[in-house]
């Protein structure tokens, strides 16, 4: 196999015995994405020269004998994860010009492991979207097919693992953001628990649902970087303070007696004919492995979608309210007065999602409708809360299609927002109760494009996840298929 | 309607966002939609629920009150589009 088609642990390995340096991996997978980056366009921007550099000071760690499991490995973040001196973007015009004074601690942490940084990934324009579609700098292609989309919103982070551009990446899920388009581009795609890994240093979104995770080629590459980034940390406080478990002794191939469980609201008629037989040949495969199935109920599934377009578009519409051309970011320079230079900043600086969800936000926060749309939103919140932690009393794990179909074709939802806010159905939920979730390659559409399964955990419970989807791949080969690009 | 061309109007001040008379049209259309679609909730019987900011219990968070290094003037202001001194500079404010 070819350096740049590596998993962390099989580069690990050839570092360790100092078979290849850590620049033969990095000029490898540099290589790979000056290669297929016209066709596929999954970066914002590609950092060669630190790239370069930074791998030269890992070879220097490992010659003296100093290396984990991420030293020396390249991997790429989502354009959301600030890092010291490189140009952040966010997907946003409004950002096109911001260098970040300072890093994001999930990228601290990373650079502490001596792993490569090689460039930053395109996404959705402020996490916005379930198709990398509204990013200012082009659409990513999804390298299994190039006429759809990867997914979104971390769609780049997504398509460069598929297409072998990075060994492993970071992205960010606030409604699915991390495992629709790992589903949609055959990756191992992980949302932790809220609170799990620091956002200090990541651009903000809707902050009561935003999280941090890994976007990897497999499960075990998946738990060794959620436990580099997860952790307590005193720069953001609603980082939870409570200790890491070494998320690789998750990785057991057995579930025999556990428990899953299966909720008929997502198990619906409509469901797409490929997604629904790759649920049932996951099924299978589980039932083979010796896990005992429970058909549930999470009776408040069919108002998700609803209260997270309230809820995170009325968090939206403060969190940009930071975009106003005063201290970094566009200015536009037709202003002649202050609030004129707010207004023109903003309207030059943002697309047209952004716009759309502030307003739809300052709409649901407005005097009058306040009380009727975010605080009615916050109660039904409550009760898709307690429809998880009413399952988990018995249930171990749930297991439920990622995404209602495979990729979409690009342009195919552009113009309708609602039907492509409904792509979000199944990931929705776990980001309003807060709880974990995991997407795994589990099969092909008719057409050729991968279809993801997703495992819910319970609130901290990811080790659990990480145990069935490890069991799960162990028994299958879905996850070592390539895209042909 | 749920929503009309003047509201969308009055929210985009609000917003601080200049909107072309195109994109009033295009958000008014897209926002009755999505209005009449996140209706559904008023379907739900909510009250005595405690509404949810936050989906972890959690209490005030806080730290000792210790001088640490931040990351300078100069850092804070390498990204301002204007700045004079030490100061970002914007139009002026009062007449």
């Amino acid at each position: 196999m070819e350096l740049h088609e590596l998993t962390i642990h099989e580069l690990h390995q050839k570092l360790k015995k100092r078979e290849v340096s850590s620049v033969e991996a990095t000029k490898a997978v540099l290589a790979r994405i000056e290669q297929v980056e016209p066709h596929v366009n999954a970066f914002i921007t590609v950092t060669t020269d630190e790239a370069l550099k930074s791998a030269e000071e890992a070879d220097k760690r490992i010659a003296a004998g100093e290396i984990d499991t991420l030293t020396g490995i390249p991997v790429a973040l989502k354009d959301i994860f600030l890092t010291r001196g490189i140009r952040t973007t966010c997907g946003s015009r409004i950002l096109e010009n911001f260098v970040a004074p300072y890093d994001a601690t999930s990228w601290a942490r990373l650079k502490e492991h001596g792993a490569v940084l090689v460039g930053k990934l395109n996404q959705d324009e402020f996490a916005m979207g379930s198709s990398c579609e509204s990013s200012a700098f082009g659409v990513t292609r999804n390298p299994w097919n190039l006429e759809c989309t990867p997914g979104g919103s971390s769609g780049g982070s997504a398509a460069a693992i598929a297409a072998r551009q990075a060994t492993a990446t970071l992205g960010t899920d606030t409604g699915g953001s991390i495992r629709q388009p790992a589903s949609h581009c055959g990756c191992v795609g992980l949302k932790p628990t809220y609170g799990r890994v620091s956002r200090y240093g990541v651009i903000a979104y809707a902050s009561s649902l935003d999280q941090v995770g890994p976007v990897t080629r497999d499960v075990t590459d998946c738990a060794v970087l959620l436990g580099a980034v997860a952790g307590y940390d005193p720069l953001d406080s609603t980082s939870v303070n409570l200790p890491v478990p070494d998320y690789t002794k998750s990785l057991v191939s057995d579930v025999k007696g556990v428990k899953v469980g299966l909720p008929k609201e997502y198990y619906i008629a409509g469901l797409d004919p490929d997604v629904k037989a790759v649920m049932e040949s996951a099924i299978a495969t589980y039932s083979k492995l010796g896990a005992e199935f429970v058909e549930i109920s999470l009776p408040h599934t069919d108002y998700a979608v609803a209260t997270y377009y309230l809820v995170a578009t009325a968090e939206a519409s403060s969190n940009l309210a930071r975009y106003d051309g005063v201290r970094f970011g566009h200015r536009s320079s037709a202003a002649k007065s202050l609030i004129e230079m707010f207004a023109k900043s903003r309207a030059e600086g943002f697309g047209p999602e952004v716009k759309r969800r502030i307003m739809l936000g300052t709409y649901a926060l407005s005097s009058g409708y306040y009380d009727a749309y975010y605080l009615k939103a916050q109660k039904v919140r409550t009760l898709i809360m307690q429809d998880f932690l009413t399952a988990f009393e018995n249930v171990d794990v749930i297991l439920t299609p990622v995404a209602p179909t495979p990729a979409f074709r690009i342009g195919e939802k552009v113009n309708d927002p609602l039907q492509m806010y409904l792509s979000d159905i199944f990931t929705i939920p776990v980001n309003l109760a807060g709880t974990c979730g995991i997407s795994v390659p589990a099969g092909f559409s008719t057409g050729g494009l991968p279809i993801g399964l997703q495992l819910i955990g319970r609130p901290f419970g990811e080790e659990t996840i990480l145990r069935a989807a490890y069991a799960f791949e162990q028994a299958t080969e879905w996850h070592r298929q390539k895209a042909k690009i | 309607m749920k929503i009309t061309k003047a509201e969308v109007e009055h929210v985009a001040r609000l917003a601080r966002l200049e909107l072309t008379e195109q994109e009033v049209e295009t958000f008014t259309g897209q926002m009755d939609a999505i209005l009449a679609y996140v209706d559904k909730l008023n379907g739900l019987e909510t009250a005595g629920i405690i509404p949810t900011a936050h989906a972890v219990p959690m209490e005030n968070a806080f730290r000792q009150d210790e001088v640490a290094p931040s990351i300078g003037i100069d850092n804070a202001l390498a990204n301002a589009p204007d700045r004079a001194d030490n100061f970002f500079r914007v139009p002026k404010v009062i007449e």
